[in-house]
């Protein structure tokens, strides 16, 4: 609860800084705004202890249930919580993709306080102006291979799955790329090629399927399985309908 | 004034109580009998009708009323089960037609070409003609999706149709003397289907089917001493090569569809001169046949029954999505996709290279690759096996007798429990196919699966044929349905106020 107010304030201070600051630099914005920060990254460590401590040990310096995040950075942090990844219910669990367990304050006070333990990547801005072509070229190249070319996801092996990146927003693509979550390696893609592969994944979240049912964009597994499960006792149908009892014939040969 | 016969044997053509049909002779005396003058009249001399006429012309020309007539007249056993063949060629029907327009559009080229096609993310892509032209069907012309979406649909079922059909055959010993000749037509016809398929998905040139032309490779590169020479001849060098793609399409639209066309010639030629086996059920005996004649009887369920065929591959070609090659990309040697798999029906193949351990023992100084040992030489002893089944079986029962009424599948325990093994071994090698799929999607880790699918395909078929077996033993222990008393048992109560069987 403490916590909770603790935030509240620092984020109201937060919000009165950036309301208050002109154009830089102005020496008093810039001591609010570190202030205000400094609030922010109390509010996190609070929410840290209670949450994260248990496994990235007390100052984030690792533990025996999770590895040191100094220097893992406001980008990895921000992935991690927003795409439901942390916090891990069990030391051991597995990292699976789920609802954000905190609201958006929340989550930018914990990547604070994350990003005050060393100097990591910070959150990247990826524009919307990317190209589709350049962006399908490097997706074929790079990604295709564990997410699949249509990005509908694919198990890895060794019990990890590349996701479907169908919910994936530009920072998400983009934090992924920069820190390479589990299986994942991480990638050194300039500004202009992140927001091309951005714009040809958020293309590919709602391409039109001209063909029908997409079936889980997985190809001829799901292709097969219709064939043979749907197909074959439709047809199965149709002959047994077909084949009703008349009054039967008799050839002698 | 009949018909010259040109040597045909006359055969007698005889209706449902064994009379000659259609004998005037008979009808004349018949009429004389009754003192019927006009009949007499129009029996003796009759006044042929302009379609007479017709069709007269055509008989002395042709000779052909007499196999008309056996034609129509043939009686077609009435199970549904006999209709599975029947849906497999109409399938085969269908892809002629759907791949014949196809062939109007496609361009069975390697060389390259700028893609400019209302696809967003391809424009300006280089992309081989093949694959252009696939897009182009699908974007740009008039029902050009439609048609590939259910010619590729009607491939997918048809193949299960087939083995459905070969499964009949199979499990009722429809292939036993005198059918031995045409259960390896049958077979053939599989294969051909099979290597239309694996043809077929490999033109279109996508990110896929380069993936599987590149198994193909090396599944054919790895058989000892001739591996390269077949390959070569294939695929014209090295993979990836520009010379597969047309030599791909010679095979699917000229080659395999005119062999497989003369074998279901042969195939149901064979069914007409040795007429239908059918089941022990009614008057059938193992000298006539019951059913229902060819016209006017089978010829309408059969064109119903084409109709409901077409309706169904109409019906997911336009509703589900099949091989988005716009999605998947253009194939390009170093650029893999995940999962990346064969049609399913080459799936256990798939299966079989990808459980098998890695494995290269050196023989008489040739290092065998290690596709091949489950790229060729388990489909190999699989397929031989079912091939030359009626062989064996008959080695092992030493039933040398003629047989036209079939089993029930109990009644062969053996062949029962053995082709279920067999159906069992392929889907397990099926499955082990899309090992990444359903690891995804049963959330368990690869190699795990990999470990079950590796005990499952040796205990799994074993495990299936003592199953069946004890199942057909215990079967046989009921009388067959048509011994089977009719109108139930009927219960008595006794002394004690229990209940027992009456007499
Ligand atoms: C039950 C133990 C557990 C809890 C609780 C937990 N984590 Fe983790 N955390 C892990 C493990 C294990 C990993 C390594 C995951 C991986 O390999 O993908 C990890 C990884 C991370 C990473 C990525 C580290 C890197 O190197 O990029 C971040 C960031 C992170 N956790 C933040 C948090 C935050 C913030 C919380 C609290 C809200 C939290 N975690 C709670 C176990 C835990
Ligand atoms: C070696 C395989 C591999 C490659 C290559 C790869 N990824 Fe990933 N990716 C993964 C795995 C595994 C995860 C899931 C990580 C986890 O949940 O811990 C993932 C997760 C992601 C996510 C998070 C999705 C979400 O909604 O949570 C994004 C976005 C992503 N990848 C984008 C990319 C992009 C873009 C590329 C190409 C530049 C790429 N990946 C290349 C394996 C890969």
């Amino acid at each position: 609860m403490a916590g909770l107010a603790a935030l509240g304030a620092a984020l109201l201070a937060t919000g009165v800084a950036w309301a208050v600051s002109p154009a830089a630099p102005d020496p008093q914005a810039a001591t609010n705004a570190a202030a205000a920060d400094q609030t922010v990254v109390d509010a996190g460590r609070g929410l840290f202890t209670a949450n994260c401590a248990a496994c990235h040990g007390p100052a984030g310096q690792g533990g025996s249930g999770g590895p040191s995040l100094v220097g893992a950075g406001a980008a990895s942090a921000d992935f991690y919580l927003r795409t439901g990844r942390m916090p891990l219910s069990a030391p051991g669990q597995r990292v699976v993709r789920q609802p954000a367990h905190f609201d958006d304050a929340e989550i930018q006070a914990l990547v604070a306080y994350v990003a005050s333990l060393g100097s990591g990547p910070a959150i990247p801005q990826v524009s919307s102006g990317g190209e589709l072509h350049q962006g399908w070229q490097l997706f074929q190249a790079n990604c295709a291979a564990c997410h699949n070319a249509t990005g509908a996801g694919n198990a890895i092996g060794g019990g990890y799955v590349a996701v479907g990146l169908g919910n994936a927003d530009p920072t998400t693509i983009g934090e992924a790329t920069i820190i390479g979550p589990g299986a994942m390696p991480a990638f050194a893609f300039d500004d202009q090629s992140l927001a091309d592969i951005a714009a040809y994944i958020r293309f590919l979240q709602d391409a039109p399927t001209p063909g029908g049912a997409p079936i889980g964009q997985v190809g001829p597994v799901a292709e097969g399985f219709i064939g043979v499960a749907i197909g074959l006792p439709l047809l199965i149908l149709v002959s047994l309908l077909a084949a009703r009892r008349g009054k039967p014939e008799e050839q002698n040969p | 004034m009949k018909a010259p016969r040109f040597g045909r044997r006359e055969r007698p053509v005889v209706d449902p109580i064994g009379r000659p049909l259609n004998d005037p002779a008979r009808e004349l005396r018949d009429a004389e009998a009754r003192g019927d003058a006009s009949a007499v009249d129009v029996i003796a001399d009759p006044e042929p009708t302009e379609l007479e006429r017709i069709t007269g012309w055509l008989d002395e020309r042709t000779g052909l009323a007499g196999l008309v007539r056996t034609t129509l007249r043939k009686v077609f056993p009435d199970h549904w089960s006999f209709l599975l063949g029947e849906i497999a060629l109409f399938c085969f029907i269908i892809l002629v037609a759907t791949g014949t327009f196809l062939t109007f559009f496609f361009v069975p080229s390697a060389s390259q070409t700028t893609y400019a096609g209302p696809y967003p993310p391809l424009q300006g892509a280089t992309v081989s003609e093949a694959y252009n032209s696939v897009l182009r069907l699908s974007f740009d012309v008039k029902a050009g999706l439609l048609m590939r979406q259910v010619h590729h649909w009607t491939a997918v079922v048809f193949v299960a149709v087939i083995v459905a059909h070969l499964s009949r055959v199979f499990f009722t010993g429809a292939f036993r003397r005198p059918r031995e000749i045409n259960w390896l037509i049958g077979f053939g016809l599989l294969t051909f289907a099979l290597a239309e398929g694996f043809t077929g998905y490999s033109l279109p040139d996508d990110l896929l089917s380069g993936t599987g032309a590149r198994i193909a490779y090396s599944a054919a590169i790895s058989i000892p001493l001739i591996g390269p020479y077949v390959a070569s001849l294939l695929f014209g060098g090295e993979f990836p090569t520009a010379a597969f793609l047309p030599r791909f399409f010679v095979l699917h639209v000229m080659l395999l569809p005119a062999l497989f066309a003369g074998a279901i010639v042969a195939h149901v030629g064979l069914v007409f001169l040795q007429k239908h086996t059918q089941f022990r059920v009614g008057r059938a005996r193992e000298d006539n046949v019951v059913g229902r004649h060819f016209w006017p009887g089978q010829a309408f369920v059969s064109g119903g029954l084409f109709f409901l065929t077409a309706a169904v591959v109409a019906l997911l070609g336009g509703l589900v999505q099949i091989n988005p090659i716009w999605a998947y990309g253009p194939f390009d040697a170093p650029i893999v996709s995940s999962p990346a798999q064969p049609d399913w029906y080459v799936g256990w193949l798939d299966g079989s290279l990808r459980i098998f351990p890695p494995f290269e023992p050196v023989i008489l100084g040739i290092t065998i690759p290690s596709a091949f040992v489950p790229g060729v030489v388990i489909p190999g002893i699989l397929f031989t096996i079912v091939g030359i089944w009626p062989f064996i079986e008959r080695r092992v029962t030493g039933d040398r007798a003629p047989h036209n009424l079939l089993d029930w599948p109990w009644e062969s325990p053996f062949r029962a429990a053995t082709g279920a093994a067999i159906l069992g071994l392929f889907a397990i090698l099926t499955l082990a196919g899309g090992n990444d799929v359903l690891s995804a999607f049963l959330d368990l880790p690869i190699e795990s699966l990999t470990w079950l699918f590796r005990f499952l395909v040796l205990a799994f078929p074993i495990a299936v044929w003592l199953v069946v077996y004890a199942l057909c033993r215990s079967r046989q222990r009921y009388p067959a349905p048509d011994e089977r008393p009719k109108g139930g048992i009927r219960l008595v109560r006794n002394a004690t106020g229990g209940w027992e069987e009456a007499e």
